[in-house]
């Protein structure tokens, strides 16, 4: 017992002083959902294959909805896109006070899809 | 696979004949089959094999429940009684459609068949 | 004395899950513990009627969030059956990987809540501490940590470089040697062994009879895996089904203890064979027939009948889970055990709620 008091004594922590330290995210991760608008044909092919049905396409409109909320993170509207222009940012979402849906038209796009990085 | 099909009338006995050969009770399948029948699937497992036996009810009629021959086949008639709305014999212990829903009014419905039925005693 | 009922549940400070028993006491001992359900139900199995078959991998992952992958993998696997498709060799040796790692993480979430619940604090800091690293590979090989969503019908949707298969390779020789360094602090310990051993005995005619599954039924001294099945890419990595004989409490954590290290070296295996080619085939047309097959999630043998007209929504999908099959034997096993065992003998059976009640 008194080796382990000793080596715990000695040996770095095992945890993080979050705020200040945070871990680098994994390459795959799939944090927020986000599309790169001025790729989006508006086929509407997400919404069909979403499992959570958290987003809607208005062709006529031009419109893409995401309800954030409803998204359960699972990459399939991501693999179905033919116009490859939804992607997974690395982050988490953040803590909100009031759960407003995303909106986007030609003349609102979103985040542009970062290039993809070395394999 | 392929059910092999059997009444109610002889479920009891068959179950007894399939414990003594060694089995072991897997579960319960209830599914609606057209908009007055119902089957109940009996799964049962031998050496990494699944039999299974197949009885064709009416949505009104009293099955006898496994529960003398395997004790274990309570939870699952419970979760059928609650879902299908179908009644077992000396089902024991029995919640008589109240082991998910509690006394609440979900109690008279069967939201598990397409063609709701009007429980007997609901 | 007369006999008292005491009510367990929903809420309890061991239960991670809400189950109601009421207990029958006569002093200190347990006459009957009668179960009560229905604080999650769900009706998941119904959702076949608002989603279609490709959609419902995503529905039956959320069955159980902590053994999702193996729910995707049987679902898949009974639609596959369905519709004929041969599953890539390379895309059976993932599966098999991915659902191993979901089992050594689910084992050690519970080894730390099962130490929990006898009051060891420190030991179950230390089981979530080298959980946390099964969880960092889920979330940089699959995107998610806990449910990983890698299957689709045909296949699986991720791959693993080399490179990753390395550094989980590495990752994996940590949690060993982590976990060696309490394997006597779990098995051999006194006070461990004074809380667990002779709690809660199944013996091996009733765990046969009642139906138990998994390590519950390993436990009592009866070697059934339904990993023994070889599916998937099991069929080329052998390997020996845990079996304790105590049936106690204690069994059983054994049996999750060896499995947790069986795991990791079949992971290990299955990176080491990892056949090249496809990770996915391609999927036409939908399904029609039906069909009942199993698999062995972290608690135990878990069955589903998919029975599909041919249209893209299934007719019935019905999923029998683990817990649910380990509710009678927990029936069975309260009676004549001390009030003071009761949260030691319900964790023992490792008791997943959503999964029982979906």
């Amino acid at each position: 017992m008194i080796r382990t008091v000793f080596k715990n004594f000695v040996s770095p922590r095992a945890t993080r002083p979050y705020p200040i330290e945070v871990r680098p995210a994994f390459e795959h991760t799939r944090g927020e959902l986000e599309n790169d608008v001025s790729g989006c044909t508006f086929c509407g092919v997400c919404a069909k294959k979403c499992p959570s049905a958290c987003i809607t396409v208005n062709r006529k409109e031009k419109t893409w909805r995401l309800d954030p909320f409803s998204c359960v993170y699972c990459g399939i509207c991501v693999d179905a896109c033919p116009g490859e222009c939804l992607f997974h940012t690395t982050d988490h979402k953040k803590v909100v006070l009031h759960k407003i849906p995303v909106v986007l038209t030609k003349e609102d796009p979103g985040l542009e899809k970062p290039e993809p990085g070395p394999a | 696979m392929n059910p092999v099909d059997m009444t109610t009338e002889t479920l009891r006995q068959q179950a007894k004949q399939i414990k003594a050969d060694g089995c072991r009770f897997v579960t319960v399948t209830c599914l609606e089959e057209t908009e007055d029948t119902l089957a109940l699937i009996y799964h049962f497992e031998k050496n990494l094999e699944l039999f299974h036996y197949r009885v064709r009810i009416p949505k009104d009629k009293v099955v006898p429940s496994l529960c003398p021959v395997f004790s274990a086949a309570f939870l699952v008639e419970n979760e059928i009684r609650d879902q299908f709305g179908v009644t077992f014999e000396d089902l024991e212990p029995d919640f008589n459609g109240t082991l998910y829903f509690g006394d609440s009014d979900v109690v008279t419905a069967t939201p598990f068949c397409r063609f709701g039925v009007k429980r007997a005693d609901g | 004395m007369s006999n008292t009922i005491l009510p367990f549940g929903p809420q309890h400070p061991v239960l991670p899950e809400p189950i109601h028993l009421s207990l029958t006491v006569e002093d200190e001992v347990v006459r009957q513990a009668v179960p009560a359900l229905g604080y999650v139900h769900r009706g998941l199995e119904m959702l076949t009627r608002k989603k279609d078959f490709h959609q419902m991998i995503q529905v039956v992952e959320r069955v159980c969030g902590i053994c999702s992958m193996m729910h995707a993998m049987c679902y898949c696997r009974g639609i596959e059956t369905l519709m004929d498709i041969e599953v890539p060799r390379r895309a059976q040796f993932l599966r098999v990987i991915w659902s191993e790692l979901h089992r050594i993480h689910s084992h050690l979430l519970w080894l730390g809540l099962y130490a929990d619940s006898f009051g060891f604090e420190s030991v179950f800091m230390q089981f979530w501490k080298i959980r946390e690293r099964i969880m960092d590979i889920n979330e940089a090989t699959a995107g998610n940590r806990v449910i990983v969503s890698v299957n689709r019908v045909g296949g699986v949707r991720r791959d693993l470089s080399p490179s990753q298969c390395w550094w989980i390779g590495e990752q994996l020789d940590e949690v060993e040697t982590e976990l060696k360094a309490i394997e006597s602090t779990m098995l051999d310990n006194y006070t461990v062994k004074k809380r667990t051993v002779g709690k809660g005995v199944l013996t091996k005619e009733d765990a046969w009879e009642l139906g138990a599954a998994g390590p519950t039924l390993r436990g009592s001294g009866i070697a059934r895996d339904m990993r023994e099945l070889k599916y998937e890419a099991l069929d080329e990595l052998e390997f020996e089904p845990v079996v304790e004989t105590g049936g106690d409490a204690y069994a059983r954590g054994a049996v999750r203890f060896k499995e947790t290290l069986q795991s990791i070296d079949l992971v290990r295996r299955a990176m080491a064979r990892l056949p090249g080619g496809e990770t996915a085939a391609k999927v036409k047309g939908k399904p029609e027939g039906e069909t009942a097959l199993r698999v062995e999630q972290p608690r135990g043998e878990c069955m589903y009948y998919i029975k599909a007209d041919g249209s893209r929504f299934l007719d019935r999908l019905r999923i029998r889970t683990p817990t649910f099959a380990n509710i009678p034997p927990l029936t069975a096993m309260l009676p004549g055990i001390e009030l003071a065992d009761v949260p030691v003998v319900v964790l023992s059976i490792d008791p997943c709620i959503s999964c029982t009640e979906r």
